[in-house]
């Protein structure tokens, strides 16, 4: 590949580049591309259990009665466990933080005690010596149920004519309202004022690995280890220590390959915590996989809402002000630690995020339901913020007869007005909107789309082009969880150990879900100490490895852990120039590191191999000075602290075409331009920036768990819960500009989340292009054949 | 339910012979029973595609087949299909193009991919997305698996049929 020979400190540049911005693979594919990668259920140990769950067929429910006594006569089950016995080996939680001010919710465990309030929640388990057994046991379950009356709408959990957990007064989790002030004044005096409605359906992560955990309990120890799909194994450490009664130390938490995350395995699931608890009764491993089905019913949702916009203009086409009143439902309980508070709230801090009004109000409320819970998924409250901001500009540059692109670009936020304070109080280091509005206009070729599609309309052939403009959270300080009391890390750290044969090990606190981060880690480490990347191995995703540190969430991994991972490859480069110093009796100042050898830093020759280093640094100390001593392994962490996020930018735009006949969307084309700050590996940034785009895709089109009125899901498995397929999918366009960070060396940004955060907004503005002939607009997600049917009555 | 048959098949070229619970899937059984996890269980209602493995040289469903129903037939999987190195090119056009993210659904996804190859026609990037459309990637958004077969099926010579 001869990518030794790349330039390792580039002049001029701030980064010793190398690797950095080269579309290297990741090396730990390999193994996942012949299978041999080691997800949960992939483990194999002996005296392993399997827990398989009783879950409530109701949505609201009283438990009178649970009879295990055909359960447990079953073959090769080995017990059988309600509530209450469970809840004596793992405390219950509750789930707010501090700085959402008066958010509520009542105390959850791990297995329901005495009430069932959403279909699915799990009320008994049964362990037996294989996963088989343990469902056929759990069909000999019988309950005596009294059913409970079951809220299931949002408007009427907000009337709260029905409360479902009476000890907190109301169906209200969390409210917040947010006002500039003016905001009536700019509305009386606008030239323009447009109000829509819009809703978004409830929808789910579909990881293709269901949630996965395997706790292992050694008596003789007291200690745990659990093999879990997780995003974030230290504060899985820390809540399985507390909630079980295990010293710390004493829990390791090992996060191997997992098959898809997306934000829904970075919770805390009442059926793991079980699972953990069921080890320590039982002093034996136990292994839960949620099923398909399972997973439907007892993953984390996200993103029902109802919301009112409205935006104020004058006759020029300036921006006021806008308005918002934001609805959500999120299940019967907060999902802890992070709580279910969040989606709202940024939906609160974001919207009219890209434009440069000054006057802005928002009510916003959290309620219960009767349904499964709803917290943090891919983006979270960004999809909403975007399309709801989005559709509501095409709206106002509809009436004010203004090219949607000419309107966005008298609108946004120019790019030197930073740092920037908006409305809502975000502040924002450096963003790019024109840059990347002029750059997507240019990659789709705007204006020749535009006179395309008003050709082909001649030929009843409606296409529609929409934009969409987005702000993104990235690397969150403790600003996030930390200031609300949540033990959640946001600092993350970096141990880099040169080996005695040059080689070197990357352990790492941020982890691996298949985005690349340990690709990136080593590319980073490659560089900035000077050898080449095949002899990098990085490990992350074990608690009893790693340096501590928050995981994989809020778009942080390259920004934050691979900041960490720069600075202690920059510290383990100095130590080793130090032991080069020592070897050769010359002033450090001389040497240089590259390609795997301590050079001359002037003439470039070669001084001595980092093998030949190695040999002498770790096999004989002894020809060394009698007062140095070399430190070949170094730890270094890092935390973003001057700003609460670093908040990054972008622009997509979708091409559609529908047929007014059918309802169907085709879509023919996406691009998506983003600024994510230092681009580390252009390949892996942009297929996670696709991945996230066809998930936005998914919400827009396809994806919603539709509830009866008394709170059965529907449509609980593959085959009835659409999500995109290779078929319906378009190519999509990626370009970046690149505004590095300047809080950290690497300047880099996070990109996980800018897909999914723009897409929806930018097909629904698409779609509602297509319709403008007809008249017709749709506003409710996801846009099925039937919804654009009936928008153009014809159904 | 206890009721099991004595099976006999061949799995990535070695002959096996087990007493097998008949409602056992043969996922279930190359994955529990061989310790052949490279094929994965994501739906168990044949929908997502995450467990195709080859028998007879037809590309099926782990989970929608019983293993009895493999008696005296060839089983591929994941790991075979490696070791013979059938899978060489797709693998390394797949790993230059990234055409995977977490990797659960990339076994299934790459028995899909050799089954168009090993049809030996030329198709459009259209024909590709359809012919891999029954099983789900929830990570890259399939482009880059379409680049990848796209670019063996360019450069490859048909081969291995049967």
């Amino acid at each position: 590949m001869g990518k030794a020979e790349l330039p390792l400190h580039a002049p001029g540049t701030r980064v010793d580049r190398g690797y950095i911005g080269q579309s290297v693979p990741r090396p730990n594919a390999q193994r996942l591309l012949q299978g041999r990668g080691t997800f949960v259920d992939d483990l194999r140990f002996p005296r392993l259990a399997h827990v398989a769950f009783f879950r409530s067929p109701y949505a609201h429910a009283k438990i009178r009665k649970l009879d295990f006594s055909k359960a447990v006569k079953q073959k090769g089950v080995l017990a059988v466990f309600d509530g209450p016995t469970v809840a004596e080996y793992c405390k219950p939680w509750v789930a707010v933080l501090a700085h959402l001010k008066g958010i509520k919710s009542p105390p959850q465990h791990a297995i329901a005690i005495g009430r069932a309030c959403w279909q699915g929640e799990a009320v008994a388990a049964v362990v037996a010596e294989s996963r088989s057994q343990a469902e056929d046991a759990v069909q000999l379950i019988e309950a005596d149920w009294e059913e409970l009356p079951v809220v299931v709408d949002m408007e009427d959990s907000l009337k709260g004519t029905k409360i479902i957990h009476e000890e907190l007064g109301d169906n209200i989790c969390f409210s917040r309202s947010f006002d500039t002030g003016g905001v009536d004044e700019a509305f009386a005096k606008a030239d323009v004022v447009v109000g829509e409605t819009f809703h978004f359906g409830r929808h789910t992560g579909v990881c293709l690995e269901g949630r996965a955990i395997l706790a292992d309990y050694n008596a003789a120890e007291h200690s745990l280890t659990v093999y879990h799909a997780t995003q974030a194994p230290h504060m899985m450490q820390d809540i399985f220590s507390r909630h079980l009664g295990i010293p710390e130390a004493n829990v390791r938490v090992i996060a191997k390959d997992i098959g898809g995350s997306f934000g829904i395995k970075v919770h805390v699931y009442p059926d793991e915590m079980a699972t953990a608890a069921l080890s320590v009764i039982l002093r034996r491993p136990v292994k839960f996989v949620a099923d398909r089905l399972e997973s439907f019913l007892s993953d984390i949702h996200a993103r029902e809402h109802r919301v009112k916009i409205r935006l104020a203009a004058s006759k020029t086409g300036e921006i006021l002000a806008f308005d918002l009143d934001d609805l959500t439902a999120i299940g019967p309980y907060s999902v802890y630690p992070r709580t279910s508070g969040i989606e709202g709230n940024q939906v609160v801090n974001l919207t009219g995020g890209p434009y440069k009004h000054q006057k802005y109000r928002a009510r916003m409320n959290v309620v219960f339901t009767n349904k499964n819970l709803c917290c943090q998924y891919r983006a979270v409250g960004h999809p909403i913020a975007v399309a709801l901001t989005e559709g509501i500009v095409d709206a106002a540059a509809q009436k004010l007869g203004m090219d949607p692109a000419e309107f966005r670009r008298k609108n946004l936020i120019a790019d030197d007005a930073y740092p920037y304070t908006f409305p809502s109080g975000i502040k924002f280091e450096k963003l790019s909107h024109h840059k990347c509005l002029d750059k997507l206009l240019n990659l789709m070729s705007y204006e020749k789309l535009k006179r395309e599609r008003d050709e082909l309309r001649k030929a009843k052939i409606y296409r529609g082009i929409g934009l969409a403009a987005m702000i993104e959270v990235t690397n969150p300080s403790p600003a996030f969880y930390g200031v609300g009391g949540a033990r959640i890390s946001a600092q993350d750290g970096a141990t880099l150990r040169l080996e005695p044969t040059g080689m070197l090990t990357v352990m790492c606190s941020v982890t691996e879900q298949g985005q690349g981060t340990e690709g990136i880690f080593a590319q980073i480490a490659a560089s900035a100490v000077g050898i080449s990347i095949d002899k990098v191995k990085v490990i992350t995703g074990d608690t009893g490895v790693t340096p501590y540190g928050g995981g994989t969430w809020a778009s942080r991994g390259a920004g934050i852990g691979g900041e960490a991972v720069l600075l202690s490859a920059r510290a383990l480069r100095s130590n080793i120039l130090d032991v080069a110093a020592a070897i050769l009796k010359t002033d450090r100042a001389e040497l240089d590191i590259a390609n795997n050898a301590v050079i001359n830093r002037l003439t470039l020759e070669n001084r001595i191999e980092l093998t030949e280093l190695g040999r002498v640094a770790y096999f004989r100390p002894d020809t060394l000075p009698m007062d140095f001593q070399s430190e070949l392994t170094v730890t270094r962490h890092y935390t973003p602290r001057q700003y609460g996020f670093t908040f990054t930018n972008g622009i997509q735009a979708s091409l559609v075409e529908v047929d007014p006949d059918t309802g169907f969307v085709r879509l023919l084309k996406h691009w998506c331009v983003e600024d994510a700050g230092t681009v580390i590996n252009p390949m892996l940034v942009d297929e996670q920036i696709r991945g996230g785009v066809v998930q936005g895709i998914g919400a827009a089109l396809y994806e919603e768990c539709l509830y009866s009125p008394d709170g059965q899901l529907l449509n609980g498995n593959m085959a009835e819960y659409l999500v995109p397929m290779a078929g319906e999918m378009p190519d999509i366009v990626c370009a970046h500009v690149e505004t590095p960070t300047t809080q950290s060396q690497l300047g880099a940004k996070g990109v996980g989340e800018a897909g999914t955060a723009g897409a929806p907004g930018a097909v629904m503005n698409a779609i509602n292009d297509a319709l403008l002939p007809f008249k017709a607009r749709v506003t409710a997600m996801p846009f099925t054949p039937e919804r654009i049917l009936k928008a153009l009555g014809k159904v | 339910m206890d009721h099991a048959l004595e099976t006999t098949l061949t799995v990535n070229g070695t002959q096996v012979s087990r007493r097998i619970p008949a409602r056992q899937h043969l996922v279930d059984f190359l994955r529990d029973e061989l310790g052949l996890t490279g094929s994965h269980i994501g739906c168990e209602h044949g929908v997502c595609g995450a467990c195709t493995v080859r028998v007879d040289g037809q590309i099926v469903r782990g989970c929608l087949m019983l293993a009895v129903q493999a008696d005296g037939c060839k089983v591929e999987t994941i790991e075979g299909l490696s070791d013979t190195k059938e899978l060489l090119e797709l693998q390394k056009k797949f790993h230059e193009h990234n055409a995977l993210q977490c990797g659960f659904c990339t076994p299934g996804m790459l028995m899909a991919a050799q089954d168009l190859i090993r049809q030996g026609r030329s198709v459009t990037r259209e024909q590709i997305r359809q012919h891999i459309s029954g099983n789900y990637c929830r990570c890259t958004g399939y482009q880059a698996i379409v680049d990848a077969i796209e670019e063996v099926m360019q450069t490859e010579v048909p081969h291995g049929q049967g």
